[in-house]
């Protein structure tokens, strides 16, 4: 047991990090990028060390838990702590965020906030995502989620592209409507709980156990879901999703999609699921059938599309199909497929968003289809790396996505076979408008406005090789993150009091932790 | 014949109240015996020196806790939190009210409120440059008739005290410099309804002594706890005392009054009444339930739990179709009695803190609110329409976030004072056992949060036009208020633990 607050300096690095970007000298750009560049690396550091010293097979819930009073008449206070599932998604921000930051080294010089501003603000970001999969305190968390729109709001409205500011409203307007409802449930859980124990608490493992009468559940449950459906985003609470993403900066959308949407799914999984067992399993049906539908709706849409960043974020919104059906077919091994998948989903949106914006960088801004062909001629680095994030997007074996969609449809046929069934094809789908992005930018005959476009500098592969490497090693070697996570898996199964269902129908053994050595 | 004793009276517990009466004495002086010219100037120095004053001793008596004047008056915690809130709420007022450099007219006062609007007389007193000073002297009056409100232990000084207090608001509504017949209107209406309400009042004390053969609140417990018949006559009294006090705070349905007060008082005045009357009101409608009343605490639950959800759900409903920001804030303090409502139900020692926490947090937004209204004018004065606001928060961003804490305060939002408050109304009420009031809270805030959030877009979202107003450069004054009510906002929304300690260490009412 060590007893150094880790995730508080994890937390708090960016922000004071933010705090020197925003005071650093005006005109000396340079010098801002690169202090929020060192910062980004020293927290990606810190979060390596504290996942070294994460016990996999520990008995604690949360580890490197820490709690402080902040407010006792309500039972609130600021605790922190991670399980496998908060763990690794704290690492997935941490790694995108030097990635985004040197990706998008360019990204705001002609727009019409300061240039330090922006990374300030992404590293302001960095610091609320930390906190929100940190936090273990409801309350804490309901303060981290609405805090995150702040910096987002300011990214896409004062960053992004000619209808920047009806994106930023749009994504703003929906997102407070959902935390209102999400606050409305918070301080129903609360009363619930003070009529349960007599002291009302926020406290997530207080919270978990207590037996909330089936009606109220469904009730605040459905509070909790409408704010984490209008994050992740699901059908049919998406619209905001393709505005924002057509709108802002690529390095803003890596973090929106990547990191940002995956606290809706991760909510889910932590919240819904685990204090609302019994609302759970009762709406169940509804969201997989949601899923369902957003799975193939964004893949058609997808298909339609002729700017990449729209097309990329209705493919998003497949993807968070995939991840939401795992979650609620209530077998361990679609819930850790999940988490796989949110793992995987945020690498492959990080490399197709980066590279889309080294793609726009070369066109005078413009990310339509019809901008480019042929690319690969000229600039093959650039393509390549393209290719092995769309490779990701749709799932091909070896590729870390291919763990996560496999496991979440596995999970989907143990428990409903036709379900199962019916997602698969979702795949295909899949296949088809990535390779169809893919063909029309970069093969073909060379677009001529195309000609002489250069390929990636030394700062741009750089950014984009630890993506492509996370990709490939975690597609081949999944081990290092399934024993983080599906302990955490198994202790929310049990919580939700679900087992898995029996097979019965011959599967190969699941490819989860009994393949996996010790770290 | 009977010898009449004059009752004991505590000098140094009542100390606050009476530096506030002698200061209203002094100033009634200054109106009658010094020049013009310097009248302005004495006036505000009066009127500081009196409300820090009357805090300061007020401080130094924290510990006292005493009835006195005969059992005429009750010095307890709540009502030195009470009075304290009040000195507070009114000297932040009294800011706004010193104000000059907004208006290109001068203040926000008719120089001669006896004048009629629209006459040669009144373009005379407005060309010669004339100032009004009155203003001071009625407002001193009104703070001497809150403070002695909340502290009333019998029925009759409660009359009194809300006379005093009703009186010089009244007057002081209809006194705007400009859109006079406006406010004009407003005040007679605030006048014919509020005597109204004040016979009510009085009649429903004539009901409860016809009971309790007393006056005194205490007496009219211990008359009710040793009953043994029909209680019809108290309660219809008891009720009746009701209506004098929720039309003071605006509660449906006793809140016609409350909009076109709100809209046509000079903003100064709003801000002072809207956040100090609440204050008196609501204080001195707990001592007069908890003390008196806690042997009928059935019937007036039920009343007070119909007022609540209707002033909750009304409020909140109509607020959502203004355009005008006055109206709707005036609304919106329709919505926000119903919640305190909701706290005065529970009746129990957290709802009281809770109360007086929500009474403190609310009354620092409304000043803070009004006062950036006073500061968003255009060619004909402060510009109130909704619709002058588009883009106002890209012309001055200051402004605008301003603006955008207190409209989240008021909608509840967390790390915010709003929140804070709400959320002990209701932790109260649950606790209580009111679960379903609580609910109909709930579902009214998130209501109320998009008229609230409302403002926020129509300030950052919408594109300024050539309506938007502009943004006056205030003095000093008005930035003293501005900057102290938000710092309470975001002070007290995050780190609310010491005020929730200091009020639940002040107790409850004691009889």
């Amino acid at each position: 047991m060590n007893t150094y607050p880790w995730l508080t300096t994890i937390a708090l690095l960016p922000l004071v990090g933010s705090v020197i970007v925003a005071l650093s000298p005006k005109h000396n750009e340079k010098l801002a990028k690169s202090v929020a560049l060192v910062f980004s690396v020293v927290t990606l550091g810190a979060v390596i060390s504290m996942a070294l010293n994460f016990e996999a097979n520990s008995q604690e819930v949360f580890q490197f838990a820490e709690s402080y009073t902040w407010i006792p008449a309500f039972g609130i206070n600021f605790s922190l702590g991670v399980d496998g599932i908060a763990l690794v998604l704290i690492a997935l921000a941490a790694t995108l965020v030097p990635v985004v930051i040197l990706g998008g080294w360019n990204e705001a010089l002609d727009s019409q906030g300061s240039v330090k501003g922006y990374f300030a603000l992404i590293l302001v970001l960095e610091s609320l995502m930390i906190g929100v999969f940190a936090a273990t305190d409801v309350f804490l968390f309901y303060v981290f989620f609405e805090a995150m729109l702040i910096p987002v709001y300011f990214m896409i409205g004062r960053y992004g592209g000619p209808q920047r500011s009806y994106a930023a409203v749009k994504f703003l307007i929906y997102s407070l409507v959902g935390g209102l409802f999400m606050l409305a449930a918070v301080i129903g859980l609360y009363v619930v709980s003070a009529q349960i124990t007599g002291t009302g608490t926020f406290d997530f493992t207080a919270l978990v156990g207590l037996d909330i009468d089936p009606d109220i559940q469904k009730l605040l449950f459905l509070g909790f879901f409408f704010a984490f459906a209008i994050k992740a985003p699901l059908w049919p609470f998406h619209t905001w999703l393709p505005d924002a993403a057509g709108q802002a900066q690529p390095g803003t959308s890596v973090l929106l999609i990547g990191v940002l949407d995956k606290v809706g799914t991760f909510g889910m999984i932590r919240y819904c699921l685990e204090i609302f067992p019994a609302a759970s399993t009762f709406y169940a049906p509804v969201v997989i059938a949601i899923a369902l539908i957003g799975i193939f709706y964004g893949g058609f849409v997808a298909l339609k599309q002729t700017d990449m960043r729209r097309l990329f974020a209705y493919s998003s919104m497949s993807h968070f199909g995939f991840i939401a059906l795992g979650i609620f077919v209530f077998t361990s091994v679609g819930q850790s497929g999940s988490v796989i998948y949110m793992v995987a989903h945020g690498l492959s949106t990080a490399g197709l968003f980066i590279a889309a914006g080294y793609l726009m960088s070369r066109r005078g801004g413009s990310a339509q289809l019809s901008s480019f062909g042929g690319v690969n001629k000229v600039a093959p680095v650039l393509a390549g790396f393209f290719l092995i994030a769309a490779l990701s997007s749709l799932a091909l074996p070896g590729m870390i996505s291919f763990i996560g969609e496999f496991m979440v449809l596995l999970g989907a046929f143990q428990q409903y076979m036709w379900v199962g069934a019916i997602a698969t094809l979702g795949i295909v789908l899949t296949a088809a408008y990535v390779l169809r992005v893919y063909q029309k930018s970069m093969t073909g005959p060379l677009n001529p406005e195309c000609e002489g476009m250069k390929d990636l500098n030394g700062r741009e592969i750089t950014a984009l090789v630890p993506i492509a490497a996370l990709i490939l090693v975690l597609g081949v070697f999944p081990a290092p993150l399934l024993n983080v996570i599906n302990p955490a898996v198994d202790r929310l199964m049990t919580t939700v009091g679900v087992t898995d269902p029996e097979v019965t129908y011959p599967i190969l053994s699941v490819p989860a932790s009994s393949e996996g050595g010790s770290e | 014949m009977n010898t009449f004793t004059a009752p004991e009276i505590d000098y140094v517990a009542i100390a606050p109240i009476l530096i506030v009466a002698i200061a209203a004495l002094l100033s009634v002086l200054t109106e009658t015996f010094l020049p013009r010219s310097v009248r302005r100037t004495v006036q505000i120095i009066l009127t500081f020196i009196s409300l820090i004053g009357a805090f300061v001793v007020l401080v130094i008596n924290r510990d006292i806790r005493t009835i006195t004047g005969g059992g005429a008056v009750a010095i307890d915690g709540p009502a030195l939190v009470l009075m304290g809130a009040i000195l507070v709420l009114s000297l932040l007022s009294a800011f706004l009210i010193a104000e000059r450099s907004l208006d290109s007219l001068g203040d926000s006062f008719a120089p001669s409120a006896a004048a009629l609007p629209g006459s040669v007389d009144e373009r005379e007193y407005s060309a010669r440059g004339y100032f009004q000073t009155e203003i001071w002297t009625l407002f001193l009056f009104a703070v001497l008739g809150m403070l002695a409100f909340v502290v009333s232990n019998d029925l009759l000084i409660m009359f009194v005290a809300l006379e005093v207090m009703s009186l010089p608001l009244y007057l002081m509504v209809g006194m705007a410099r400009r859109r006079r017949l406006l406010s004009q209107e407003a005040a007679l209406k605030y006048f014919v309804l509020g005597a109204f309400s004040s016979a009510f009042f009085i009649f429903g004390a004539g009901l409860v002594y016809g009971f309790a053969g007393s006056i005194s609140l205490p007496e009219i417990h211990d008359a009710l706890a040793s009953t043994t018949g029909e209680t019809l006559l108290i309660v219809i009294g008891m009720a009746m005392l009701l209506v004098g006090l929720l039309f003071k705070v605006g509660a449906v349905p006793f809140h016609q009054w409350t909009p076109d007060v709100y809209q046509g008082a000079p903003t100064p005045i709003t801000a002072f009444m809207g956040a100090t009357v609440k204050v008196a009101a609501f204080g001195a409608m707990m001592r007069l339930l908890y003390v008196a009343f806690s042997g009928i605490q059935w019937d007036w639950e039920i009343i007070l739990w119909v007022v609540s959800i209707l002033s909750m759900i009304v409020g909140s409903l109509i607020a959502l179709t203004q355009s005008d920001i006055k109206r709707m804030l005036a609304y919106s303090a329709i919505a926000q009695s119903g919640f305190i409502l909701v706290g005065v139900v529970a009746a129990s020692p957290s709802g009281i803190s809770a109360v007086i926490f929500y009474l403190i947090a609310y009354g620092l937004v409304t000043v803070g609110t009004l006062a950036v209204i006073s500061m968003v004018r255009d060619s004909t004065g402060e510009a109130t329409h909704l619709s002058k606001w588009a883009g106002l928060g890209k012309k001055s961003p200051m402004l605008g976030a301003v603006m955008a804490i207190f409209m989240l305060s008021l909608a509840g939002i967390p790390l915010t004072s709003g929140f804070v408050i709400k959320f002990s109304v209701f932790a109260a009420g649950i606790a209580e056992g009111d679960t379903w009031l609580v609910i109909m809270a709930v579902v009214a805030s998130i209501i109320a949060a998009f008229f609230y959030v409302r403002v926020i877009v129509v300030m950052f979202f919408s594109p300024p036009n050539e309506n938007t107003a502009s943004v006056a450069v205030p003095s000093i004054f008005t930035t003293i208020t501005v900057a102290a009510t938000v710092t309470a906002t975001m002070v007290l929304g995050i780190i609310p633990q010491p005020m929730i300690d200091l009020l639940t260490n002040a107790g409850i009412f004691i009889r």
